[in-house]
Protein backbone atom coordinates (compact mmCIF):
# COMPACT_ATOMS: atom_id res chain seq x y z
CA UNK A 1 0.00 0.00 0.00
CA UNK A 2 0.96 3.74 -0.72
CA UNK A 3 1.99 5.26 2.36
CA UNK A 4 1.11 9.49 2.95
CA UNK A 5 -2.49 9.27 3.13
CA UNK A 6 -3.57 9.06 7.15
CA UNK A 7 -7.29 9.16 8.50
CA UNK A 8 -8.19 12.47 10.01
CA UNK A 9 -10.32 12.80 13.77
CA UNK A 10 -13.09 14.36 13.64
CA UNK A 11 -14.19 13.03 17.03
CA UNK A 12 -13.32 10.35 20.28
CA UNK A 13 -13.29 7.07 17.50
CA UNK A 14 -14.54 8.91 14.28
CA UNK A 15 -11.75 9.25 11.59
CA UNK A 16 -12.47 10.95 8.03
CA UNK A 17 -11.71 8.73 5.74
CA UNK A 18 -12.37 10.30 2.72
CA UNK A 19 -10.57 11.68 -0.59
CA UNK A 20 -9.26 14.64 -2.24
CA UNK A 21 -10.74 15.37 -5.99
CA UNK A 22 -8.22 18.63 -6.69
CA UNK A 23 -8.90 17.72 -10.53
CA UNK A 24 -12.84 17.35 -10.89
CA UNK A 25 -13.98 20.33 -12.79
CA UNK A 26 -17.10 18.89 -14.20
CA UNK A 27 -19.04 16.95 -12.11
CA UNK A 28 -22.04 15.45 -14.08
CA UNK A 29 -22.51 18.85 -15.65
CA UNK A 30 -22.14 20.62 -12.60
CA UNK A 31 -18.54 23.12 -12.78
CA UNK A 32 -16.90 21.75 -9.87
CA UNK A 33 -14.71 25.13 -10.09
CA UNK A 34 -12.85 24.24 -6.41
CA UNK A 35 -12.75 20.47 -7.00
CA UNK A 36 -14.38 18.62 -4.04
CA UNK A 37 -14.13 15.53 -1.59
CA UNK A 38 -15.80 12.56 -1.56
CA UNK A 39 -15.79 11.96 2.66
CA UNK A 40 -15.83 8.53 4.16
CA UNK A 41 -15.93 8.21 8.22
CA UNK A 42 -14.62 5.35 10.26
CA UNK A 43 -16.50 4.70 13.51
CA UNK A 44 -14.44 2.55 15.81
CA UNK A 45 -16.34 0.87 17.50
CA UNK A 46 -16.25 -2.26 18.68
CA UNK A 47 -17.54 -3.12 15.93
CA UNK A 48 -15.42 -1.18 13.16
CA UNK A 49 -17.88 0.68 10.58
CA UNK A 50 -16.97 2.44 7.65
CA UNK A 51 -20.18 4.91 6.35
CA UNK A 52 -20.03 5.43 2.91
CA UNK A 53 -16.73 5.13 0.62
CA UNK A 54 -15.47 6.93 -2.50
CA UNK A 55 -15.54 7.31 -6.09
CA UNK A 56 -13.85 4.43 -7.62
CA UNK A 57 -10.41 5.27 -8.43
CA UNK A 58 -9.84 7.20 -5.09
CA UNK A 59 -9.67 2.89 -3.81
CA UNK A 60 -6.29 3.04 -2.58
CA UNK A 61 -6.70 6.85 -0.69
CA UNK A 62 -9.05 5.90 1.36
CA UNK A 63 -8.13 2.06 2.21
CA UNK A 64 -4.96 3.73 2.96
CA UNK A 65 -6.48 6.69 5.46
CA UNK A 66 -8.55 3.43 7.13
CA UNK A 67 -5.02 1.58 7.29
CA UNK A 68 -3.31 4.97 9.26
CA UNK A 69 -5.85 3.85 12.31
CA UNK A 70 -6.66 0.42 11.69
CA UNK A 71 -6.44 -2.83 9.63
CA UNK A 72 -8.94 -2.61 6.68
CA UNK A 73 -9.50 -6.20 7.31
CA UNK A 74 -11.23 -5.41 10.75
CA UNK A 75 -14.43 -3.19 9.50
CA UNK A 76 -16.81 -5.49 10.61
CA UNK A 77 -20.03 -2.88 9.04
CA UNK A 78 -20.29 -1.14 6.63
CA UNK A 79 -23.38 1.59 5.84
CA UNK A 80 -24.02 2.97 2.62
CA UNK A 81 -26.04 6.47 3.42
CA UNK A 82 -26.40 7.29 -0.38
CA UNK A 83 -26.09 4.95 -3.53
CA UNK A 84 -24.45 7.31 -5.89
CA UNK A 85 -21.40 6.38 -7.84
CA UNK A 86 -18.82 9.13 -5.75
CA UNK A 87 -19.88 7.20 -2.46
CA UNK A 88 -20.69 3.48 -3.60
CA UNK A 89 -18.31 3.49 -6.38
CA UNK A 90 -15.72 1.47 -4.78
CA UNK A 91 -18.13 -0.30 -2.28
CA UNK A 92 -17.76 -3.75 -4.66
CA UNK A 93 -14.11 -3.43 -4.34
CA UNK A 94 -14.27 -2.75 -0.11
CA UNK A 95 -16.57 -6.11 0.08
CA UNK A 96 -13.94 -7.81 -1.54
CA UNK A 97 -11.07 -6.69 0.20
CA UNK A 98 -12.43 -6.18 3.47
CA UNK A 99 -15.15 -8.49 3.72
CA UNK A 100 -17.41 -6.79 6.02
CA UNK A 101 -20.23 -8.97 8.34
CA UNK A 102 -22.90 -6.97 7.21
CA UNK A 103 -23.26 -4.24 4.66
CA UNK A 104 -26.88 -1.47 5.89
CA UNK A 105 -28.69 0.42 3.76
CA UNK A 106 -31.82 2.27 3.37
CA UNK A 107 -34.74 0.14 1.65
CA UNK A 108 -34.62 1.82 -1.17
CA UNK A 109 -30.37 2.18 -1.07
CA UNK A 110 -30.66 -2.24 -1.01
CA UNK A 111 -32.49 -1.70 -4.39
CA UNK A 112 -30.49 1.27 -6.02
CA UNK A 113 -26.85 -0.53 -4.88
CA UNK A 114 -28.52 -3.79 -6.53
CA UNK A 115 -29.31 -2.04 -9.84
CA UNK A 116 -26.03 -0.97 -9.63
CA UNK A 117 -23.66 -3.40 -8.98
CA UNK A 118 -25.93 -7.10 -10.01
CA UNK A 119 -23.88 -9.43 -7.36
CA UNK A 120 -24.62 -7.10 -4.61
CA UNK A 121 -27.92 -9.20 -3.25
CA UNK A 122 -26.18 -9.13 1.03
CA UNK A 123 -26.80 -5.99 1.93
CA UNK A 124 -29.04 -5.49 5.16
CA UNK A 125 -31.68 -2.97 4.54
CA UNK A 126 -32.38 -0.61 7.46
CA UNK A 127 -35.70 1.40 7.95
CA UNK A 128 -36.56 4.76 9.32
CA UNK A 129 -35.92 4.84 13.39
CA UNK A 130 -34.23 1.72 13.43
CA UNK A 131 -31.25 1.26 15.32
CA UNK A 132 -28.09 -1.07 14.86
CA UNK A 133 -25.33 -1.45 17.89
CA UNK A 134 -21.53 -1.61 16.75
CA UNK A 135 -21.00 -3.56 20.11
CA UNK A 136 -20.16 -0.52 22.76
CA UNK A 137 -22.52 2.10 20.89
CA UNK A 138 -25.47 2.28 18.64
CA UNK A 139 -26.38 3.78 15.22
CA UNK A 140 -29.81 4.83 14.37
CA UNK A 141 -31.27 5.40 10.89
CA UNK A 142 -33.73 8.39 9.32
CA UNK A 143 -34.58 8.04 5.83
CA UNK A 144 -34.64 11.37 3.33
CA UNK A 145 -36.02 10.39 0.37
CA UNK A 146 -35.65 12.43 -2.40
CA UNK A 147 -32.82 14.08 -0.99
CA UNK A 148 -31.94 13.90 -3.33
CA UNK A 149 -32.08 10.10 -4.16
CA UNK A 150 -34.70 7.80 -2.92
CA UNK A 151 -31.97 6.09 -1.46
CA UNK A 152 -30.66 8.47 0.64
CA UNK A 153 -30.40 8.24 4.57
CA UNK A 154 -28.79 9.96 7.76
CA UNK A 155 -26.87 7.67 9.74
CA UNK A 156 -26.48 9.47 13.46
CA UNK A 157 -24.28 8.25 16.69
CA UNK A 158 -27.09 9.64 19.44
CA UNK A 159 -24.59 9.50 22.36
CA UNK A 160 -21.57 11.54 21.06
CA UNK A 161 -24.26 13.51 18.49
CA UNK A 162 -22.92 12.78 15.31
CA UNK A 163 -24.60 13.39 12.09
CA UNK A 164 -23.32 11.62 8.88
CA UNK A 165 -25.60 13.48 6.52
CA UNK A 166 -24.60 11.70 3.47
CA UNK A 167 -25.07 15.09 0.38
CA UNK A 168 -26.83 17.00 2.45
CA UNK A 169 -25.00 19.80 4.19
CA UNK A 170 -22.50 19.43 1.78
CA UNK A 171 -20.59 20.96 -0.80
CA UNK A 172 -18.28 20.70 -3.72
CA UNK A 173 -14.84 22.26 -1.98
CA UNK A 174 -11.28 19.97 -2.44
CA UNK A 175 -8.91 21.58 0.37
CA UNK A 176 -6.11 19.65 2.94
CA UNK A 177 -8.57 21.69 5.53
CA UNK A 178 -11.67 18.96 6.74
CA UNK A 179 -13.43 21.43 8.96
CA UNK A 180 -16.36 24.45 8.57
CA UNK A 181 -14.05 26.51 10.72
CA UNK A 182 -10.85 26.57 8.72
CA UNK A 183 -12.19 28.66 6.18
CA UNK A 184 -13.27 31.91 4.47
CA UNK A 185 -17.37 32.13 5.20
CA UNK A 186 -17.82 33.40 2.00
CA UNK A 187 -16.47 30.85 0.43
CA UNK A 188 -18.35 28.20 2.14
CA UNK A 189 -21.48 30.35 2.00
CA UNK A 190 -20.74 30.54 -1.94
CA UNK A 191 -20.26 26.60 -2.49
CA UNK A 192 -22.77 25.87 -0.17
CA UNK A 193 -25.62 27.44 -1.88
CA UNK A 194 -24.20 26.20 -5.30
CA UNK A 195 -25.07 22.69 -4.15
CA UNK A 196 -28.44 23.39 -2.56
CA UNK A 197 -29.15 25.04 -5.72
CA UNK A 198 -27.92 22.54 -8.13
CA UNK A 199 -28.56 19.49 -6.48
CA UNK A 200 -31.27 20.08 -3.85
CA UNK A 201 -33.56 22.67 -4.90
CA UNK A 202 -36.54 20.67 -6.72
CA UNK A 203 -37.04 19.06 -3.06
CA UNK A 204 -37.80 22.52 -1.40
CA UNK A 205 -40.54 21.04 -0.17
CA UNK A 206 -38.70 17.83 1.13
CA UNK A 207 -35.56 19.77 2.93
CA UNK A 208 -38.49 22.03 4.84
CA UNK A 209 -39.99 18.75 6.00
CA UNK A 210 -37.08 17.48 6.84
CA UNK A 211 -36.00 20.03 9.23
CA UNK A 212 -39.13 19.90 10.61
CA UNK A 213 -38.77 16.26 11.25
CA UNK A 214 -35.29 16.84 12.89
CA UNK A 215 -36.75 19.91 15.38
CA UNK A 216 -39.63 17.56 16.05
CA UNK A 217 -36.99 14.14 17.05
CA UNK A 218 -35.08 16.60 19.46
CA UNK A 219 -32.36 15.53 17.42
CA UNK A 220 -29.74 17.83 18.34
CA UNK A 221 -26.34 17.61 16.34
CA UNK A 222 -22.19 17.99 18.11
CA UNK A 223 -20.82 17.43 14.46
CA UNK A 224 -22.62 17.03 11.18
CA UNK A 225 -20.11 15.25 8.57
CA UNK A 226 -21.60 15.40 4.87
CA UNK A 227 -20.30 13.41 2.24
CA UNK A 228 -18.55 16.36 -0.12
CA UNK A 229 -16.63 19.49 1.74
CA UNK A 230 -16.02 20.14 4.99
CA UNK A 231 -17.72 18.66 8.34
CA UNK A 232 -19.92 21.11 10.62
CA UNK A 233 -18.30 21.08 13.96
CA UNK A 234 -18.97 23.84 15.91
CA UNK A 235 -22.33 25.39 17.02
CA UNK A 236 -22.02 28.57 15.51
CA UNK A 237 -21.52 26.92 12.34
CA UNK A 238 -23.99 24.11 12.40
CA UNK A 239 -26.86 26.56 13.26
CA UNK A 240 -26.05 28.72 10.04
CA UNK A 241 -25.83 25.68 8.00
CA UNK A 242 -29.29 24.32 9.05
CA UNK A 243 -30.37 28.04 9.07
CA UNK A 244 -29.24 28.67 5.20
CA UNK A 245 -31.16 25.49 4.15
CA UNK A 246 -33.85 26.71 5.73
CA UNK A 247 -33.74 29.88 4.45
CA UNK A 248 -32.68 28.36 0.50
CA UNK A 249 -35.66 25.44 0.82
CA UNK A 250 -38.11 28.59 1.68
CA UNK A 251 -36.88 30.40 -1.93
CA UNK A 252 -38.29 33.55 -0.78
CA UNK A 253 -37.41 36.15 -3.84
CA UNK A 254 -34.91 39.11 -2.92
CA UNK A 255 -34.53 42.56 -5.03
CA UNK A 256 -32.05 40.86 -7.45
CA UNK A 257 -32.14 39.81 -10.91
CA UNK A 258 -30.62 37.36 -12.70
CA UNK A 259 -29.43 38.27 -16.36
CA UNK A 260 -28.46 35.74 -18.62
CA UNK A 261 -27.99 35.32 -22.27
CA UNK A 262 -25.65 34.52 -25.11
CA UNK A 263 -24.77 36.53 -28.15
CA UNK A 264 -23.85 35.64 -31.87
CA UNK A 265 -22.52 39.36 -33.47
CA UNK A 266 -22.84 41.27 -30.13
CA UNK A 267 -26.32 42.79 -30.53
CA UNK A 268 -27.86 40.32 -27.65
CA UNK A 269 -24.78 40.99 -25.63
CA UNK A 270 -25.33 44.84 -25.65
CA UNK A 271 -28.90 44.62 -25.43
CA UNK A 272 -28.27 42.78 -21.63
CA UNK A 273 -25.91 45.31 -20.84
CA UNK A 274 -28.49 47.95 -21.18
CA UNK A 275 -31.55 45.88 -19.74
CA UNK A 276 -29.31 45.08 -16.50
CA UNK A 277 -28.01 48.72 -16.16
CA UNK A 278 -31.66 49.68 -16.55
CA UNK A 279 -32.44 47.52 -13.56
CA UNK A 280 -29.33 48.66 -11.63
CA UNK A 281 -30.92 51.81 -12.04
CA UNK A 282 -34.17 50.71 -10.96
CA UNK A 283 -32.46 49.69 -7.47
CA UNK A 284 -32.42 46.11 -8.07
CA UNK A 285 -29.10 44.50 -7.45
CA UNK A 286 -27.90 42.53 -10.82
CA UNK A 287 -26.35 39.31 -11.32
CA UNK A 288 -25.09 39.33 -14.88
CA UNK A 289 -24.22 35.79 -16.52
CA UNK A 290 -23.13 35.95 -20.15
CA UNK A 291 -22.80 31.91 -21.29
CA UNK A 292 -19.93 32.34 -22.70
CA UNK A 293 -17.70 33.09 -19.41
CA UNK A 294 -20.31 30.81 -17.00
CA UNK A 295 -22.06 27.40 -16.71
CA UNK A 296 -25.39 26.63 -16.23
CA UNK A 297 -24.65 25.45 -12.77
CA UNK A 298 -23.23 29.36 -11.74
CA UNK A 299 -26.69 30.60 -13.33
CA UNK A 300 -28.55 28.46 -11.42
CA UNK A 301 -26.89 29.74 -8.05
CA UNK A 302 -27.02 32.72 -9.04
CA UNK A 303 -31.64 32.53 -9.34
CA UNK A 304 -31.46 31.02 -5.95
CA UNK A 305 -33.43 33.49 -4.20
CA UNK A 306 -33.61 36.13 -7.23
CA UNK A 307 -37.10 38.25 -7.82
CA UNK A 308 -36.40 37.63 -11.79
CA UNK A 309 -34.99 35.13 -14.40
CA UNK A 310 -34.15 37.45 -17.45
CA UNK A 311 -33.13 35.06 -21.00
CA UNK A 312 -31.60 36.69 -23.67
CA UNK A 313 -30.98 34.60 -26.99
CA UNK A 314 -30.74 35.88 -30.36
CA UNK A 315 -32.62 33.49 -32.80
CA UNK A 316 -30.50 31.29 -34.67
CA UNK A 317 -32.16 29.21 -37.85
CA UNK A 318 -35.94 29.83 -36.48
CA UNK A 319 -34.91 28.52 -33.08
CA UNK A 320 -33.02 29.52 -29.48
CA UNK A 321 -29.28 29.92 -29.11
CA UNK A 322 -28.06 25.90 -28.15
CA UNK A 323 -26.27 27.01 -24.92
CA UNK A 324 -29.78 29.42 -24.27
CA UNK A 325 -31.78 26.31 -24.70
CA UNK A 326 -29.16 24.13 -22.36
CA UNK A 327 -29.46 26.97 -19.61
CA UNK A 328 -33.49 26.71 -19.39
CA UNK A 329 -33.60 23.19 -19.78
CA UNK A 330 -31.47 22.44 -16.70
CA UNK A 331 -33.48 25.27 -14.72
CA UNK A 332 -36.45 24.06 -15.99
CA UNK A 333 -35.91 20.62 -14.45
CA UNK A 334 -34.42 22.14 -11.00
CA UNK A 335 -37.90 24.26 -10.61
CA UNK A 336 -37.11 27.51 -9.21
CA UNK A 337 -40.01 28.97 -7.85
CA UNK A 338 -41.59 32.92 -6.78
CA UNK A 339 -39.69 34.63 -9.82
CA UNK A 340 -40.29 36.95 -12.56
CA UNK A 341 -39.52 35.59 -16.26
CA UNK A 342 -38.65 37.89 -18.99
CA UNK A 343 -36.87 37.28 -22.30
CA UNK A 344 -35.16 39.39 -24.87
CA UNK A 345 -32.82 39.12 -27.77
CA UNK A 346 -31.17 40.85 -31.01
CA UNK A 347 -32.79 38.93 -33.96
CA UNK A 348 -31.82 39.01 -38.12
CA UNK A 349 -35.12 38.20 -40.18
CA UNK A 350 -37.88 35.94 -38.23
CA UNK A 351 -37.47 36.24 -34.06
CA UNK A 352 -38.71 33.34 -32.70
CA UNK A 353 -36.51 32.99 -29.64
CA UNK A 354 -37.73 35.97 -27.36
CA UNK A 355 -41.63 34.16 -27.98
CA UNK A 356 -39.61 30.26 -27.75
CA UNK A 357 -37.36 31.28 -24.35
CA UNK A 358 -41.39 32.72 -22.81
CA UNK A 359 -42.77 29.62 -23.44
CA UNK A 360 -39.90 27.82 -21.51
CA UNK A 361 -40.27 30.62 -18.67
CA UNK A 362 -44.35 29.94 -18.74
CA UNK A 363 -43.85 26.12 -18.39
CA UNK A 364 -41.55 26.66 -15.28
CA UNK A 365 -44.20 28.86 -13.97
CA UNK A 366 -42.93 32.46 -13.55
CA UNK A 367 -44.47 34.96 -13.24
CA UNK A 368 -44.93 36.95 -16.52
CA UNK A 369 -42.88 40.37 -17.24
CA UNK A 370 -45.54 41.85 -18.92
CA UNK A 371 -43.44 42.21 -21.97
CA UNK A 372 -40.63 41.80 -23.73
CA UNK A 373 -37.81 43.26 -25.63
CA UNK A 374 -36.64 41.86 -29.49
CA UNK A 375 -34.53 44.24 -31.54
CA UNK A 376 -33.54 43.49 -35.32
CA UNK A 377 -29.79 43.43 -36.19
CA UNK A 378 -27.49 46.13 -34.38
CA UNK A 379 -29.46 48.06 -31.48
CA UNK A 380 -29.07 51.81 -32.02
CA UNK A 381 -28.90 54.63 -29.02
CA UNK A 382 -32.67 54.78 -29.06
CA UNK A 383 -32.67 50.71 -29.22
CA UNK A 384 -30.36 50.66 -26.53
CA UNK A 385 -32.64 53.38 -24.64
CA UNK A 386 -35.53 51.13 -24.91
CA UNK A 387 -33.85 48.43 -23.53
CA UNK A 388 -32.79 50.57 -20.86
CA UNK A 389 -36.68 51.28 -19.80
CA UNK A 390 -37.41 47.39 -20.19
CA UNK A 391 -34.95 46.73 -17.70
CA UNK A 392 -36.71 49.68 -15.51
CA UNK A 393 -40.18 48.80 -15.92
CA UNK A 394 -38.51 44.87 -14.71
CA UNK A 395 -37.25 46.37 -11.74
CA UNK A 396 -40.64 48.10 -10.54
CA UNK A 397 -42.24 44.55 -11.03
CA UNK A 398 -39.06 42.96 -8.55
CA UNK A 399 -39.50 45.50 -6.22
CA UNK A 400 -42.96 44.71 -5.72
CA UNK A 401 -42.59 41.12 -5.42
CA UNK A 402 -39.85 41.29 -3.31
CA UNK A 403 -42.40 43.60 -1.17
CA UNK A 404 -40.06 46.47 -0.79
CA UNK A 405 -41.24 50.51 -2.84
CA UNK A 406 -38.99 50.86 -5.74
CA UNK A 407 -38.38 54.11 -4.10
CA UNK A 408 -36.43 52.32 -1.84
CA UNK A 409 -33.38 51.61 -4.44
CA UNK A 410 -30.58 50.53 -3.30
CA UNK A 411 -29.00 47.30 -2.38
CA UNK A 412 -30.44 43.74 -1.28
CA UNK B 1 -59.44 4.37 -13.47
CA UNK B 2 -56.60 7.24 -14.18
CA UNK B 3 -52.64 6.83 -13.23
CA UNK B 4 -51.59 9.56 -10.66
CA UNK B 5 -48.28 11.29 -11.18
CA UNK B 6 -46.13 11.83 -8.33
CA UNK B 7 -45.30 15.42 -7.87
CA UNK B 8 -41.96 14.76 -5.98
CA UNK B 9 -39.93 12.09 -7.67
CA UNK B 10 -42.22 11.94 -11.30
CA UNK B 11 -43.31 8.16 -10.10
CA UNK B 12 -46.58 7.08 -11.93
CA UNK B 13 -49.15 4.92 -10.30
CA UNK B 14 -51.05 3.03 -12.58
CA UNK B 15 -53.94 1.39 -11.02
CA UNK B 16 -53.74 -1.58 -13.40
CA UNK B 17 -50.67 -2.34 -12.14
CA UNK B 18 -51.20 -1.61 -8.37
CA UNK B 19 -48.25 -1.67 -5.40
CA UNK B 20 -48.26 -4.71 -4.33
CA UNK B 21 -44.90 -3.99 -2.09
CA UNK B 22 -46.88 -1.94 -0.53
CA UNK B 23 -50.32 -3.68 -0.35
CA UNK B 24 -52.23 -2.55 -3.38
CA UNK B 25 -53.43 -5.24 -5.52
CA UNK B 26 -53.35 -4.67 -9.27
CA UNK B 27 -56.83 -3.14 -9.72
CA UNK B 28 -56.78 -1.07 -7.34
CA UNK B 29 -57.84 2.90 -8.22
CA UNK B 30 -55.79 5.67 -6.76
CA UNK B 31 -58.73 7.05 -4.92
CA UNK B 32 -59.05 3.60 -2.75
CA UNK B 33 -55.52 3.14 -1.64
CA UNK B 34 -55.39 4.05 2.33
CA UNK B 35 -54.27 7.52 3.41
CA UNK B 36 -51.16 6.19 4.66
CA UNK B 37 -49.83 5.07 1.20
CA UNK B 38 -47.15 6.79 0.06
CA UNK B 39 -45.14 6.65 -2.80
CA UNK B 40 -43.49 4.04 -3.36
CA UNK B 41 -39.80 5.49 -4.88
CA UNK B 42 -39.43 8.81 -2.67
CA UNK B 43 -42.09 8.88 0.41
CA UNK B 44 -44.15 11.40 -0.74
CA UNK B 45 -47.71 11.39 0.83
CA UNK B 46 -51.12 10.98 -1.38
CA UNK B 47 -51.95 14.38 -1.20
CA UNK B 48 -48.64 14.96 -3.36
CA UNK B 49 -50.30 13.38 -6.53
CA UNK B 50 -51.96 14.59 -9.37
CA UNK B 51 -53.92 13.02 -11.81
CA UNK B 52 -51.58 12.40 -15.26
CA UNK B 53 -52.84 14.68 -17.84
Amino acid sequence: MMNGFTAVPVAKDVFWVGAIDLNVRNFHGYSTDRGTTYNAYLILAEKPTLIDTVKAPFLREMLNRIASVINPDRIEYVISNHSEMDHSGCLPQVMDLVKPDKVFASVMGRKTLAAHFPFMSSVTAVRDGDRISLGDREVSFMETRMLHWPDSMFSYLPAERILFSHDAFGMHLASMERFADEFDTVVLSYEAKKYFANILLPYSNLVTALLGRVKEAGMEFSIIAPDHGPVWRTESDIRRILGLWETWAHQKPSCKAVVTYDTMWGSTDLMARAVADGLASGGITVEVLPLRAFSRSDVATALLGAGALIVGSPTLNNGIFPTVADVLAYLKGLRPKNFIGAAFGSYGWSGEAVGLIERILGEMDAKPAGDRMRLQYVPDAEGCAKCGEFGEMLAKKISELCGRAPSEGGNE
Amino acid sequence: MRKYVCDVCGYVYDPVVGDEENGADPGTPFESLPESWVCPVCGASKDSFAPQE
